[in-house]
């Protein structure tokens, strides 16, 4: 037949991201940003409590480096119970209003409303509930900013499946949980994953707003504030550092979940073929 | 027995539009019937009513002598769509092999069966690329095999090739009659492509707009195997003319068979 075409082979080229190469504009840029910074904060005798240095931020992160690395462990162990409950919850409430409209009817405009609020302004209430010096004050924070975006993302993508997806299901005679399982759930998890990625940042952001509302001398918030009240803005730039390297990571680690479960999805194709 | 069986089936939506007005049709097996009609004259919900995605308001419909539900349980047929309706997150063999998870068969089986699918359809060698990474006709290819995997007596499929270059759409159309016979399958085949009609079907169903009913039969009498020299003979033409006709009697506007779908869109 004239119609054979040649298999392309798989995989050629990049599989995991970019290349070294790919990250030199970008790391210039950040050598750049650090340089200027430095070089205005020095020509401008800018005093040390509006901008430290970076050189003495970097100091004290060095010298302080062992403690505040347990208390940016500290925080993120808040961080992440709450990221673990609000997005747990989250998929679940999706994958049940996805399942029973009805439910999804009653409860959504009240989900919306809820996040038009500044959960934030909850964080006292919250040491108040469960306790200033209870990690779990903090994790309550965190696992409501969490929720929300975890929850919307996966009900759209459970439920923006192709009508011919879910006809060609009915002609198999597929039950509900085929459909979910083989297809609602895979068309899900791009969706999912933006959630997932937007409630790191939120979670860290949840559990040092709550620590500055009171919480355990050990925990990186509270360092801030305390390092801020005292005057020490450099220590408090260093604890900055601590939590938005964590921040970093976080979102990382999670990013590199989705690239690991959702390599088929076209948005990756840039790594299967070059 | 018929493979499809239509009685008296009709077709209302919920805003009052009258889709489909008392169809009557039968195929019998082996057949390659095609319903041709201008967008709204309710072809491709008469397919769904056929594989029971959409109920009929009045009539009955028989698919293998079943209740057309009934023959949609029991897995009597394959639908092919236009879009070609891969799942990104799966690769090209597991696209194929979806409905024989479904029926439960095991991995042997499934594999063994994909890898006649994938030759049936001329795409070995392309088993572990995802449906993105192919071109829309190796695409729709995908969407045949995995159509007739499981072996069904009947082949809907729903403007299959609409979306497709003229030349892909040609070489397909030869490569799906090769399908059908090596198959020996039953095909009732939606478009409006008055030439693919021709060239594919052993019956052509003129259907006319709003309602949509059956404005005629053409019987196609080109010898079998078709090839691309069949488009070249004068038979060809005289039953192309035959249903160009059939479709202006209807109330087609000629030369517009693509006007935007109001009726099938409803739904």
């Amino acid at each position: 037949m004239s119609t054979i075409v040649q298999p392309v082979p798989r995989n050629v080229g990049r599989r995991v991201g970019r290349t070294a190469l790919d990250w030199i504009p970008a790391v210039a840029v950040f050598a750049i940003g650090i340089g200027a910074w430095q070089g205005l904060v020095t020509a401008f005798h800018v005093q040390e409590f509006l901008l430290p240095k970076p050189t003495a931020i970097g100091d004290a992160f060095w010298t302080q480096k062992s403690a505040l690395w347990s208390q940016g462990i500290y925080t993120f162990k808040e961080a992440l119970g709450g990221y673990a409950l609000g997005s747990g919850l989250g998929i679940l409430v999706a994958l049940l209003f996805a399942a029973w409209r009805p439910l999804a009817g009653a409860f959504m405009p009240y989900a919306v409303a809820a996040n038009a609020i500044p959960i934030i302004a909850f964080a006292p209430i919250m040491n108040n509930w469960f306790g200033l010096l209870n990690p779990f004050s903090k994790m309550a924070i965190a696992a409501v900013l969490c929720f929300f975006p975890v929850m919307i993302n996966t009900l759209r993508g459970l439920t923006s499946v192709h009508p011919s997806s879910i006809e060609l299901m009915q002609s198999y005679a597929a039950g509900r949980l085929s459909m979910f399982r083989r297809v609602r759930i895979p068309n899900a998890l791009p969706h999912m994953f933006t959630g997932l990625k937007v409630a790191t940042v939120l979670s860290m952001i949840g559990a040092i707003v709550g620590e500055y509302f009171g919480g355990p001398i050990e925990a990186l918030g509270v360092k801030i504030l305390n390092d801020s009240s005292y005057g020490n803005f450099t220590d408090a730039w260093a604890g900055i550092v601590m939590a938005s390297l964590l921040g970093i990571v976080f979102y990382a680690v999670v990013a590199l979940a989705e690239r690991l479960t959702t390599s088929w999805h076209p948005s990756a194709r840039a790594f299967h073929t070059e | 027995m018929k493979a499809v069986s239509l009685k008296g089936v009709s077709k209302q939506f919920n805003a009052g539009v009258t889709a489909l007005d008392g169809i009557d049709l039968d195929v019998e097996p082996g057949e390659f019937v095609s319903l041709i009609g201008p967008s709204g004259c309710g072809k491709s919900t008469l397919l769904r009513i056929i594989g029971d995605l959409t109920k009929p308001t009045a009539g009955t419909v028989q698919v293998n002598g079943k209740p057309a539900e009934r023959a949609r349980r029991d897995h009597e047929y394959g639908i092919v769509f236009q879009d070609a309706v891969l799942y990104d997150w799966r690769t090209v063999a597991k696209n194929i092999s979806l409905p024989l998870e479904l029926l439960r068969w095991n991995r042997g089986r499934r594999n063994a069966r994909v890898k006649e699918m994938m030759e049936l359809v001329e795409l070995t060698g392309f088993e572990s690329h995802h449906p993105w990474q192919l071109s829309g006709g190796m695409q729709q290819r995908v969407s045949i095999a995995r159509a007739l995997s499981f072996s069904p007596t009947l082949l809907l499929m729903d403007e299959p090739f609409g979306a497709l270059d003229e030349m892909t759409r040609e070489r397909l159309n030869t490569e799906l009659l090769r399908i059908w016979q090596e198959t020996s399958s039953t095909v009732v085949f939606v478009t409006h492509s008055i030439a693919e009609a021709v060239f594919l079907s052993t019956r052509v169903v003129v259907m006319s707009a709003r309602p949509g009913r059956v404005a005629g039969v053409v019987d196609v009498d080109l010898p079998q195997p078709r090839t691309s020299t069949t488009r070249e003979e004068p038979r060809f033409f005289e039953l192309v003319t035959q249903v160009r006709e059939g479709l202006a009697a209807a109330g087609a506007p000629l030369g517009e068979t693509q006007e935007p779908a109001l009726v099938e869109d409803l739904q």
